[in-house]
């Protein structure tokens, strides 16, 4: 182990394909939501969660900042929770969120679906079932 | 293309993979159970109705809580686990200890979130 060395190509040796860039997509947009989802957290408690709201609502603001995650919470002026800096959070979540699950579900039917055709199939439904979440995970934000 | 496999469901099921394993397990069940949630969500969200709001109640149930957090955060934790040593490769000569370090960044977070939730449940 201790000698063990990296073997690991450069990026213009390996060449870039569609699988290599989704690999390379998964882990950045992890990244992504891990800085939507603290920065929704931490707004959350700057605009006074911690006394207004129980653990499971700041959780379900910071996973998906739309005012109707505290609606029902004891935050007395909803107007700084329905500003257009939590709408655009919120979108940019959303949209890493539906791009990153739906490769993530692709990945997992290939271990599963072997034939070439089969692929086809399911890559071709996963497209159409993306543009559809996020078609309407934007209309939810945008109209809530 | 075209994967030929010889084994079966049940020399599958026993393959002993140990940590990497369970974490790799714990990761596609985390996935596939927010994949579920979260589609179902914004089309309950989405369409309203009665179906709408029986959905949405189960949601607020603190043991169904109690089950979505386990998926988003084991996936989280374990996702920034395997971007870290995917992203600076030379670290994955200790990935088994990395996996130590995740589950102790973890399960304390997972059990205080655990007893918060029930408390709350419970009108604390």
């Amino acid at each position: 182990m201790s000698n063990a060395k990296s073997r690991s190509l450069s990026l213009s040796q390996r060449g870039m394909n569609f699988e290599t860039l989704m690999w390379l997509f998964t882990r950045l947009s992890a990244l992504g939501m891990y800085v939507l989802i603290i920065f929704g957290l931490i707004g959350a408690l700057i605009m006074g969660a911690r006394n207004q709201m129980n653990f499971a609502d700041v959780m379900r603001w910071a996973f998906m900042p739309t005012v109707t995650h505290v609606e029902n919470t004891d935050v007395p002026d909803l107007a700084p929770w329905i500003a257009h800096l939590w709408k655009l959070t919120a979108s940019a979540l959303l949209l890493l969120a539906v791009a990153h699950g739906v490769h993530g579900l692709v990945v997992i039917a290939d271990d599963y679906i072997v034939t070439a055709r089969g692929r086809q199939i399911a890559r071709l439904l996963s497209i159409v079932f993306m543009l559809a979440m996020s078609g309407i995970g934007l209309y939810i934000i945008l109209t809530s | 293309m075209g994967l030929k496999r010889n084994v079966s469901l049940s020399t599958g099921l026993r393959y002993k993979g140990q940590g990497p394993m369970l974490t790799f397990v714990l990761h596609r069940i985390g996935g596939i159970g927010m994949a579920v949630f979260i589609t179902i969500h914004i089309l309950a969200s989405f369409l309203g109705g009665d179906g709408g709001k029986l959905a949405n109640a189960i949601y607020e149930n603190w043991a169904f809580q109690i089950f979505i957090f386990f998926c988003v955060l084991f996936h989280a934790i374990n996702g920034l686990r395997i971007t870290i040593l995917d992203l600076w490769p030379k670290l994955l000569e200790h990935h088994r200890e990395a996996i130590w370090i995740e589950w102790a960044v973890f399960l304390p977070i997972f059990g205080i979130s655990v007893l918060v939730i029930i408390n709350t449940a419970v009108g604390g």
